[in-house]
């Protein structure tokens, strides 16, 4: 019964996928967005292979620095859900000092990145300098272009919320944002693996 | 308070965030181990994927999502698994042909 009086009603029609447009156009965009980061590193693994005098990539690469690095990302992904639960709290100075976090967590990486490429440029690992340096900057390149547009995404945010535009019944904002943080973070987790460890 | 229509209790995201470092710490100790190549790049391949899992079903609450959304948001799996597939064999004989 319950079942036919919702068919019959287009405006109790419930979404089969979510509750939100803006959260599932998100996921669709980060579908998206996922495919382009599969392509890069398809590329990198079958030229990889086609490429016998491939270099080790700990032999060129900081693996250290770059495991801080990821430490650092995945801290700043703890704190954008720690931002999301205060809110949906209702504690909107959670909110902000979280989401505050989160923004240092991603300067962080962007600073400890541009140290990192500026010393492999310093000791000559560039872009045209072989396939893997071509790569090895595209693949990182891309990954920190969206770092870098977390950042300002989360800024935005982060401005709206100190304004107290969000509350316990009205964060989706939040949460989408939150989405798009930990898909950086959870791309970077497969670059460390396939990029600098393996 | 009568929760809305898709919320849960919330994870314990600690939890979840030390298991990321504890595979992370792993990934590590195998990188470093000098393993026989397949064996190092099989684990820290499964260990990567571990750790996406995790982001994705308690970061992103996947886990806590409608089936079909989960459906939808695992089609790239799908996707690159029939890139990779195109692309291996093909890197795999290309070396097998080489002369050194």
């Amino acid at each position: 019964m319950a079942h036919a009086a919702t068919m019959g009603h287009p405006e109790t029609y419930e979404s089969p996928l979510t509750a939100g447009w803006g959260k599932l156009m998100m996921w669709v965009f980060l579908c998206s967005d996922a495919m382009s980061f599969v392509g890069l590193l398809s590329a990198y693994g079958s030229l990889r292979m086609f490429d016998p005098s491939w270099p080790v990539p700990s032999s060129r690469l900081d693996v250290p620095l770059t495991a801080l690095n990821t430490f650092i990302l995945i801290c700043s992904s703890v704190t954008m859900v720690k931002a999301l639960a205060s809110i949906r709290e209702g504690n909107r100075k959670g909110l902000v000092l979280f989401l505050l976090g989160t923004i240092a967590g991603g300067l962080t990486f962007l600073g400890i990145q541009a140290y990192e490429w500026t010393h492999l440029i310093e000791h000559g690992l560039t872009a045209p300098s072989s396939l893997f340096g071509a790569t090895f900057f595209v693949l990182t390149g891309f990954h920190g272009c969206h770092v870098f547009s977390g950042v300002v995404y989360l800024a935005c945010i982060a401005v709206r919320a100190a304004r107290g535009g969000y509350t316990r019944e009205n964060n989706s904002p939040v949460e989408i944002a939150g989405l798009y943080w930990h898909f950086v973070d959870l791309i970077w987790i497969l670059v460390f693996t396939f990029v600098y460890l393996i | 308070m009568a929760h809305k229509e898709g919320e849960h209790q919330e994870p314990n995201y600690w939890a979840v965030w030390i298991a990321l470092l504890i595979l992370t710490v792993v990934e590590l100790a195998i990188f470093s181990l000098h393993m026989p190549r397949v064996a190092m790049v099989v684990s820290l391949c499964a260990l990567a994927l571990a750790k996406a899992a995790l982001v994705a079903a308690y970061f992103m609450h996947l886990k806590f999502e409608k089936y079909a959304l989960i459906l939808v948001v695992m089609s790239p799996l799908l996707l690159s698994a029939i890139l990779y597939v195109g692309l291996v064999p093909d890197a795999i004989t290309h070396v097998r042909w080489l002369p050194h």
